[in-house]
């Protein structure tokens, strides 16, 4: 395809949008009377509406009936593949690394950014501090997947092999002999989750350094008065006060977590027992072609996220009515 | 289109602008359709400068185009491209490439949604089997022109692994020797090494170099996910040493099992090597390193000196850096991986891509009958040694060597070509796809780590699926 062909394409595209925001501003502009609302409020999410059916509430459906067919999706299979989840030895211990991931990587990172954020409150270098803890935020998954594959590479002690491993390197100038990080079962998924942490403790510490800041001074002031500082400060009025504030970034890590994919494919491909249900979907969905057991997995995955993102849009109204 | 002012059109009624938008719209996607096939407009036959008369038997073809998607991605596609010019010049039509490293992957799906390239580069027999019963249609046979290059150009082989159920899908395009010891002719000259010419006389060299103070050998099998598939070839080949052809023929077809007493002896003859730690890992570690090593890097320590031998392919010719001498003198050079039974024929552990096609237009069937032309395994091979690229061979029996700058691609194509090796097709490509591209990968690389043999052998065993 030539760039004209594109641009033109490009174009015709902006243009069909526009077609169809003006057949619904016409629609929802011809409304009288009474039902003004109602037809106008249907012309608005008809569209979203039907986009959600075709991109989401049909391929949902569709992944749940394949998750009880076969591999070719042409025979029922019934629970067979969910089974197989729970009994192969390989398949449960994706799910194990699931719920390493899972646990850790949301308690760490938000304790991380938490720790952070107060520590650095109304300190003198507290912009420098924070853009420097959020900057990994700004690096996709791939790219810091990449970076931290250089921190843990392995080369031996011998003459003329040089480490390019920081972490290799720090032991060898300790004395120690260099370790084989990545193959290191099952430490080596703690070493995948860092990346994790990695990334999210800057989203951690932005959102609560808000939250801490929002917390009416008067409080903190009572609080001295009535002589509690320190940590008590933070464990009696700090932490409570903001505690919404907390779980928001908890379960939004949770779900981010719950879809990694691209830091496990990237660092270890889900080899030496590092691999999570995401990874393994794609893997048995699209390099085995095994359709019923990739959309089991999917809906796995999918009814572990379902809870989260209920409580935490429930917690999301908790703060946003406060 | 301009924008309206925010919240005017809601307020008062200006049907107007909405139906010029509509409008608008319309004329130009019109425009837009009438655009792109002007563009889609091939070259013109009549300005080639190029003798077209080798190209006659395909007719004219102006104004189509094919488009192809494969797995080979810069900069190995570039002589692809090229090879494709006289082709594309006589004929009128256009070569539409696409590369992509995540070919495997996105092809089943692209033809499981009905939008399939017209023709795709499938680097497994078994991916292409698989493509073949899943998606019935979808495949097109190989057209008669095709056959007839296959049957007087390509071995039994070759063939054999192109077809399903008898019927010719795939005419083979690039292939690979795969049965090589890579060495160092230089550091061999110099420490007084003879090249090996039988196992025995390996694992003496592999002693002797270790007695010397070295480490004999080197490997790497990391590959992202496909991590472990160069083990799989090791145990390919000394399955075809050990027990010959036809038992690893059983053995590929799971007419035997998997873990088979026969295979649990070959993987342990790979192991006394590659689990030996006075062995390897030359420059790279310990034995477990070997499962971290990119197989790119794993055959590099050879130029350094700190490893003597590395088994790998051919196409391991394309990761020595740039300059690096690869001659029979030079400082990097591959041996036949040696026989273990004398009573065996020597068997060469081949490889392939094949080219399947989805479409049965016209000019996709003229290109599918160049591609597995003498001509163009030719031109191909021009390409590339213009490009001073190699790695590159073809088991086309009309390729002349000539045309092929690198010594080690001329000794590869010298061995496909001779009619008195026997060929046998890489196992795990041809393996169902959740052992040949999962369980084996993933049982090597655990093998390679600790797991025993008898371990690693059943749980591959395991995986193989109950229909095939």
């Amino acid at each position: 395809m030539t760039l004209l062909d594109k641009l033109l394409q490009l174009l015709v595209a902006v243009v069909v949008f526009a077609a169809v925001m003006g057949v619904v501003l016409l629609v929802a502009d011809r409304a009288r009377g009474r039902r003004t609302d109602l037809v106008s409020g249907i012309a608005f999410t008809a569209p979203a509406f039907l986009l959600l059916l075709v991109g989401l509430l049909y391929p949902a459906a569709r992944t749940a009936v394949q998750s009880f067919l076969d591999a070719r999706s042409a025979g029922f299979v019934g629970l067979a593949n969910y089974v197989q989840i729970f009994t192969q030895p390989d398949l449960v211990v994706v799910l194990r690394n699931t719920l390493l991931w899972v646990v850790i990587t949301p308690i760490l990172a938000t304790a991380i950014g938490l720790v952070y954020a107060v520590l650095v409150d109304r300190t003198r270098f507290e912009a420098f501090a924070k853009a420097l803890i959020f900057l990994p935020m700004a690096i996709s998954f791939v790219g810091a997947a990449i970076i931290w594959k250089f921190v843990y590479e392995y080369r031996p002690n011998q003459q003329n092999i040089q480490q390019i491993g920081l972490l290799n390197q720090f032991l060898v100038w300790l004395g120690f002999e260099p370790v084989n990080f990545i193959l290191a079962e099952p430490w080596n998924n703690l070493l995948l989750i860092v990346v994790m942490i990695w990334i999210q403790a800057g989203f951690a510490m932005t959102v609560l350094s808000a939250a801490i800041k929002a917390i009416p001074s008067d409080i903190i002031e009572a609080a001295r008065l009535d002589g509690v500082g320190g940590m008590r400060l933070f464990f009696y009025i700090t932490l409570p006060s903001i505690r919404p504030a907390v779980v928001v970034v908890i379960t939004a890590i949770s779900i981010a977590v719950l879809k990694v994919f691209d830091i496990v494919r990237t660092m270890t491909g889900g080899q030496f027992d590092t691999s999570v249900v995401a990874n393994e979907f794609y893997v048995q969905s699209f390099r085995l072609s095994n359709l019923g057991m990739g959309s089991a997995l999917a809906m796995i995955l999918f009814v572990l996220v379902v809870p989260i993102v209920i409580y935490n849009v429930r917690q999301m109204r908790k703060v946003d009515g406060r | 289109m301009p924008a309206p002012k925010s919240g005017s059109i809601l307020r008062r009624p200006s049907r107007g602008t909405a139906a010029i938008s509509a409008a608008l719209g319309l004329s130009l996607v019109l425009a837009g359709c009438g655009g792109s096939n002007v563009a889609g407009g091939g070259g013109n036959p009549a300005a080639s400068s190029q003798d077209c008369a080798a190209f006659a038997q395909y007719g004219d073809l102006s104004g189509t185009r094919v488009t192809i998607y494969t797995s080979i991605v810069a900069p190995e596609d570039q002589p692809h491209i090229d090879s494709y010019r006289p082709f594309e010049e006589c004929t009128g039509t256009q070569i539409v490439y696409e590369g992509s490293k995540e070919f495997e992957a996105q092809l089943p799906v692209r033809v499981q949604a009905g939008s399939p390239p017209d023709i795709a580069y499938v680097p497994q027999p078994g991916l292409l089997k698989t493509l073949v019963t899943q998606n019935p249609g979808a495949v097109k046979p190989a057209p008669q022109a095709v056959v007839a290059n296959v049957d007087q150009y390509y071995s039994e082989t070759f063939k054999a692994a192109g077809s399903v159920d008898g019927t010719l899908y795939g005419a083979p395009l690039g292939s690979n020797v795969k049965s090589y010891v890579w060495y160092s002719p230089q550091a061999f000259a110099e420490k007084g090494y003879t090249v090996p010419t039988t196992w025995d006389e390996l694992v003496a060299l592999s002693n002797r170099i270790a007695a010397d103070g070295g480490k004999p050998w080197c490997a790497g099998i990391a590959s992202g996910d496909a991590t472990g598939w160069p083990l799989t070839d090791w145990l390919e080949d000394v399955m075809l040493r050990e027990n010959g052809p036809e038992v690893y023929d059983q053995w590929v077809s799971h007419a035997i099992p998997f873990n088979d007493p026969r295979v649990a002896a070959a993987l342990d003859r790979v192991g006394s090597i590659l689990k030996n730690p006075d062995y390897v890992n030359g420059g790279l570690g310990d034995v477990a390193s070997i499962a971290t090593t990119t197989f790119q890097d794993g055959g590099l320590p050879i130029l350094d000196g700190t490893c003597y031998l590395h088994r790998q392919a051919n196409f391991y010719a394309a990761n020595f850096p740039e300059g690096t001498d690869i001659s029979e003198n030079g400082q990097a050079f591959a041996f036949e991986l040696p026989p273990i039974e004398a009573s065996q024929p020597q068997t060469i552990l081949v490889g392939s891509e094949f080219v399947a096609a989805f479409s049965d237009r016209p000019e996709v069937q003229a290109f599918q009958a160049y591609l597995s032309s003498p001509e163009w395994a030719n031109m191909k091979a021009k390409a590339g040694s213009d490009l001073g690229q190699s790695g590159w061979i073809s088991a086309n029996t009309g390729l002349d060597p000539n045309n092929l700058s690198n010594p080690i691609d001329r000794l590869s194509a010298e061995i496909l070509q001779d009619q008195s090796n026997t060929f046998r097709f890489d196992g795990s490509d041809l393996m169902p796809a959740a052992v040949g591209s999962a369980s084996f990968w993933r049982g090597m690389t655990d093998w390679i780590t600790g797991q025993s043999t008898s371990d690693t052998l059943t749980y591959v065993e395991q995986s193989w699926p109950a229909s095939s």
